[in-house]
């Protein structure tokens, strides 16, 4: 067996929180060994997971760098292994956790040593989540990531963050504990809850709608689906910036995860089953939710409805069964992470100057402000799916994808993209254009030095998987592959069964 | 150099940017110096296509690939896209030397030459497309280019508004347009021109179920592919942002508002002929829009005040020519009118730029008049694009609109004949509004309160420099080119660029038909003369007599009213529907702030249970064991 690097770089933040918390501080004392310590896990551990990224064979579906030990004996196994699909989303992950340090460091005031902690505690999980491949651990990662997000919202969130925090975990918690049961009802189906296993002996069909059902209600709470979406505006407005980019770019992506890797691949004729429930979900989602946005007074509340709008593509693409719109489904999602990201830490930079995130404070910043609304326009052009943003490729694969499959839905999603115009250029104006009204912004100043690293990184990014999505298309393309040709044949199989 | 010409533009724009710490000025120079060398090079490359036929396609890199959906980044040289290439660049050199003078005082002229030379890049790539997803690329490119630039001064809440305006009218055009590319890719399996158009004559046939409908493939396909043209060419009942785009600085409008982006939408229908040559169906649609609109805006151009606007209702009503031009299936006359009008139109946003320039930001032609003598070559040059315009004899206009209404006649059908009719009406609109506005900007009297008459003066060199290139332009590009766009031989010229099935037959054009459009429109210059400067009462006699009809030409129809009735406030209130009652009244007091409730209720409820007096406790006991006994009687 090689090296264990699949739980390297799962544990290395751990390791890493570990020390910072043995760092000696006053409570809300600048902490510099902690941040060094935060920085510096997160930064080796990106670089590691770039060159799985690079080492990863490409050419082959199975999963690879697998880990097997056993937990307890004969019933779970620990087990890690990645495919092309869930190398994206670790990637994506090991890339937004430093960003999300480098901006927590000035902007969080109060315990910022436990913030760190916090942060690596969730990279640990959520890297978790994409690494397992044993249903017992991949549900201990993904509910055990609910922790340090509640505490995030809870402790370092604005005035109503209890009811926020609560909120949310009921919300993920009611979807998380049909999935539970749904686990061990699978156990007690297959004998397994190793997936690789359960891919090649597969659920019969009988059982696999109630289970569907069951996971279907967490990954939905997740993503989130129209109608439990509720939870998601309440939590990115009172969480701290750092606690809403993970939420948006990363959390939110587990429920996407999710639906390819369990939904679809062990519950395929299930899949096809509720399709339409899906479809109608989704494009109600798109077009209610931008809708809504439309009318936000609140810039982050303003986003996270965008939000969930552009998860919409994803459910739609996803359930499309066809390439363009799983790899679209994809690739939207890791736009998603990195626009999403920025758009948060963008009105964090003005949250922090002004402490307001109601759109009418603003106004007119753009002569003060220059390079923020350069900035910010690159990523206002990426939620309104502008070609040569990465927002683009996505939403427009999924389209294709979906209207190869039904019309109406393409025709109503692309409303859509008329609507995210709209709302995301009105933001724009009321914020960045206009004569300035508010006094209090005479005196703002332009991003600082870390600021523009930061968002001129996430721009660039954006830009150049806008320019050159290839390297996205050629690391999923065989997983996607045979995804759906296992999709294919299962259906076909379960057509002649029934005659 | 096909690179140089796509790539220049875009290098010009980054490094103009990034070498504006040093001065303005170097700026400027930059971003002028290598479009001027891009359009230099369009030049030889046009030409090098007509005498060698050096034409090609140059594979850049691949841009997507997903499955089957494989789409290239490339430059595709022919015909269509030389002369295309030509008409944007030249305009765009020029455009950019004027502005050097235009934007003078304007504190961010690095970031508006940028913009210039972006929408520039965009607009290369538009053009030299050889496949539907880098073509969408470049059309929404032109349109965040032009969002960008009618905002420019962002400090104006109408320029702001304008811009979004602007940009989600395009948007519900680029939303037809989307779906007749995803149309094209799921039928044709492929989104590579070639590919989709030696597919097309098999497809002629075919007749898909859509949403519940049989309709014909192709047909449906046009349509949708013809609402993007018409979001982006301002074609009646998406016309209404070109108006307000003239929010932008009028360099803008000259180059992106008339000469270029706008005929975008004549472009992608000719560049379409392959496919929309086998539906009929579509093509008279694009004819009868086409007529519409060129009816339509010409006749809302009479009653504006506004010099800019003016010209912007003329451009959209010329794009109507274009367009059933293309819808009777002479696309290489709707090409060749897109040719000589960007020349002509771009003279006049130019010219009335000149004038708003001299005039310190003064666009009302009312407050103008009598500046010929103080600004002449700025008058000889606005005449002279009016000449070209209007259609005066062996001027560009001349040559190109007078085919078009040739054309539409020759095609011998009812839309044919209609269109023709509707062209001549026009026509005599077009004469009559451009002479009211040359009419009442330099002649009659001086009219304007704010600003003293001597201190008018004509524009510097780089103003005016363009407008006589401009108007060489305006005068030759008509003659020189006729024979070779449109005439006996076209096809020498064209290749297979574009297709047209049905030969126009040219024997049998009446000599009437010939004659009477150059004739109205000399007639009218000294009509107009007559009404506008020598007999003003007798028109406003007649405004006031037909009050309501006037009205109705000044606000433009009530357009804008109807759709901020039908479509903004409804949208907005089913937002904010949505939101509060939806999200806040239902989803959340029925989900997690119900159950937390009802949990409240409850357990407030059983906590009254544990009163701690015994008689409490017997009372509830005895309930229970009556209830007990009540059921063990009844059921056992």
């Amino acid at each position: 067996m090689n090296f264990p690097i699949l739980s390297a770089i799962t544990f290395i933040p751990l390791i890493g929180a570990l020390f910072v918390f043995l760092t000696r501080s006053e409570r809300d004392e600048k902490n510099s060994g902690a941040i060094y310590i935060s920085i510096f896990t997160s930064i080796v551990n990106f670089f590691i997971i770039l060159f799985v990224w690079y080492s990863i064979d490409k050419t082959t579906s199975d999963f690879q760098f697998i880990e097997e030990y056993n937990w307890i004996s004969g019933f779970i196994k620990f087990k890690f292994g990645i495919d092309g699909i869930s190398i994206l989303f670790i990637l994506l992950t090991a890339f937004i956790i430093p960003i999300c340090i480098f901006s927590c460091i000035n902007s969080v005031k109060t315990r910022l040593k436990e913030f760190l902690i916090a942060l690596l505690v969730l990279e640990t999980f959520i890297i978790g989540v994409f690494c397992s491949l044993d249903l017992v651990i991949f549900y201990l990662f993904f509910e055990a990531g609910l922790i340090p997000m509640f505490l995030i919202i809870g402790i370092w969130g604005g005035p109503r963050k209890v009811y926020s925090a609560f909120k949310f975990f009921l919300f993920t918690l009611l979807g998380s504990v049909l999935m539970l049961v749904a686990i061990i009802a699978i156990y007690w189906i297959s004998g397994t809850t190793d997936i690789t296993e359960i891919y090649q002996t597969g659920i019969p069909s009988e059982y696999q709608y109630l289970l569907w059902l069951a996971f279907f209600s967490s990954f939905a709470v997740k993503l989130p689906m129209w109608p439990v979406h509720t939870w998601l505006p309440d939590a990115h407005v009172e969480a701290p910036t750092a606690g809403s980019v993970v939420l948006a770019a990363i959390l939110l992506k587990m429920g996407g995860y999710g639906f390819i890797r369990f939904s679809v691949g062990m519950f395929p004729v299930a899949s096809e089953y509720f399709t339409p429930l899906i479809f109608s979900l989704s494009t109600i989602a798109v077009i209610y939710t931008s809708l809504i946005a439309l009318m936000q007074k609140d810039m982050k509340k303003l986003i996270a409805y965008s939000s969930v709008a552009h998860m919409g593509y994803v459910t739609i693409g996803i359930f499309t069964f066809n390439k363009q719109g799983i790899e679209g489904s994809i690739v939207q999602m890791f736009s998603h992470g990195l626009i999403s990201a920025a758009l948060f830490l963008s009105v964090g930079v003005l949250y922090d100057r002004t402490h307001s995130r109601l759109i009418k404070t603003y106004g007119g910043i753009v002569n003060l402000m220059p390079k923020y609304s350069f900035l910010f326009m690159i990523f206002v052009l990426g939620t309104l799916g502008l070609p040569g943003t990465s927002g683009f490729v996505g939403e427009f694969l999924v389209l294709v994808g979906v209207f190869k499959v039904n019309y109406l839905v393409a025709i109503l999603a692309s409303i859509g993209v008329i609507l995210a115009a709209a709302y995301t250029l009105w933001l724009y104006k009321r914020v960045v254009f206009g004569k300035m009204e508010n006094i209090q912004l005479k005196k703002i100043k332009d991003v600082n030095l870390s600021e523009a690293v930061i968002l001129g990184v996430l721009s660039a990014a954006v830009l150049f998987f806008g320019f050159y999505p290839d390297p996205l298309f050629q690391t999923v393309n065989v997983s996607v592959d045979n995804l759906i040709n296992n999709y294919n044949t299962d259906i076909q199989q379960n057509i002649t069964l029934k005659k | 150099m096909e690179y140089a010409i796509l790539f220049l533009p875009l290098i010009g724009a980054l490094i103009g940017y990034v070498i504006k710490v040093f001065g303005d000025i170097y700026s400027e120079i930059v971003t002028t110096l290598f479009v001027s060398v891009a359009a230099i090079l369009s030049i030889i490359l046009f030409y090098n296509g007509i005498v060698y036929e050096d034409y090609g396609n140059y594979k850049i890199y691949q841009w997507i690939a997903s499955g089957t959906f494989i789409v290239n980044a490339s430059i595709n040289i022919d015909p269509l896209s030389g002369i295309m290439l030509v008409v944007v660049s030249l305009v765009s050199a020029l455009v950019h030397i004027y502005s050097i003078g235009y934007m003078s005082h304007d504190p961010d002229k690095p970031r508006f030459m940028c913009y210039l030379s972006l929408f520039t890049f965009a607009m290369f790539t538009l053009v030299v497309s050889d496949n539907f997803l880098q073509l969408f690329f470049g059309w929404e490119g032109v349109g965040l280019c032009s969002y960008l630039l009618i905002g420019f001064w962002h400090k104006k809440n109408s320029a702001n508004n304008a811009a979004i305006k602007a940009f989600i009218v395009n948007r519900i055009g680029d939303f037809g347009f989307a779906i007749g590319i995803f149309l094209i890719f799921i039928f044709f399996g492929t989104l590579n021109y070639e590919e989709v158009f030696a597919l097309a004559p098999n497809f002629a046939d075919t007749e898909i179920n859509f949403l519940g409908l049989e309709v014909n493939l192709i047909t449906v396909t046009c349509l949708f592919l013809f609402i993007g043209a018409m979001g982006k060419s301002a074609q009646f009942f998406l016309h209404t942002w070109l108006p307000d785009a003239m929010e932008g600085p009028t360099p803008v409008s000259a180059l992106i508002h008339a000469a270029t982006m706008v005929t975008a939408g004549v472009f992608l229908v000719v560049r379409c002929s392959p496919i929309f040559e086998y539906s009929q169906v579509a093509l008279n649609f694009v004819a009868i829009v086409g007529m519409i609109t060129a009816l339509f805006a010409a006749s809302v151009a009479i009653a504006q005040n506004d010099i800019k606007k003016i010209i912007a209702y003329s451009t959209c009503s010329q794009l109507g020519y274009m367009f059933f031009a293309a819808g009777v299936g002479a696309y290489h006359v709707a090409i060749f009118h897109l040719f000589t009008h960007a020349f002509f139109k771009a003279l006049l946003f130019l010219g009335s730029g000149s004038v708003i320039h001299s005039l310190n930001d003064e666009q009302d032609v009312r407050n103008m008049g009598d500046l010929w003598k103080k600004m002449p070559i700025t008058w000889f040059a606005m005449v002279v694009g009016t000449l070209a315009l209007t259609g005066f004899p062996f001027l560009s206009g001349f040559y190109s609109k007078d085919a078009i209404i040739e054309f539409a006649f020759l095609k011998g059908t009812n839309v044919g004949y209609f269109a023709a009719g509707i062209g001549i009406m026009t026509a005599v609109l077009t004469a009559l509004y451009s002479w009211r506005l040359i009419f009442k900007t330099f002649h009659g009297k001086y009219n304007n309160k704010n600003l003293s008459k001597s201190e008018i003066h004509e524009s510097g060199l780089t103003i005016t420099i363009p407008l006589l290139l401009l108007v060489v332009g305006s005068i030759f590009s008509g003659f020189l080119f006729k024979e070779f766009l449109i005439g006996h031989d076209y096809n020498n010229f064209w290749k297979d660029s574009i297709l047209i099935l049905e030969k126009f037959d040219h024997s049998g054009i009446p000599l009437w038909l010939i004659v009477i459009t150059p004739l109205f429109v000399t007639i009218l210059i000294p009509v107009s003369f007559y009404l506008y400067i020598k007999k003003i009462n007798v028109l406003d006699g007649i405004v006031l007599k037909y009050k309501s009809l006037y009205n109705f030409l000044l606000n433009k129809w009530y357009f804008d009213e109807l759709y901020n009735q039908i479509i903004i406030k409804p949208t907005k209130f089913i937002g904010s529907f949505f939101w509060e009652k939806g999200d806040i009244k239902i989803i959340d007091r029925l989900g997690p702030d119900g159950i937390s409730k009802i949990i409240k209720i409850i357990s407030n409820k059983s906590s009254k249970f544990q009163s701690g007096y015994i008689y409490d406790y017997a009372f509830i006991m005895l309930i229970g064991l009556s209830l007990l006994l009540t059921f063990f009687i009844f059921y056992k």
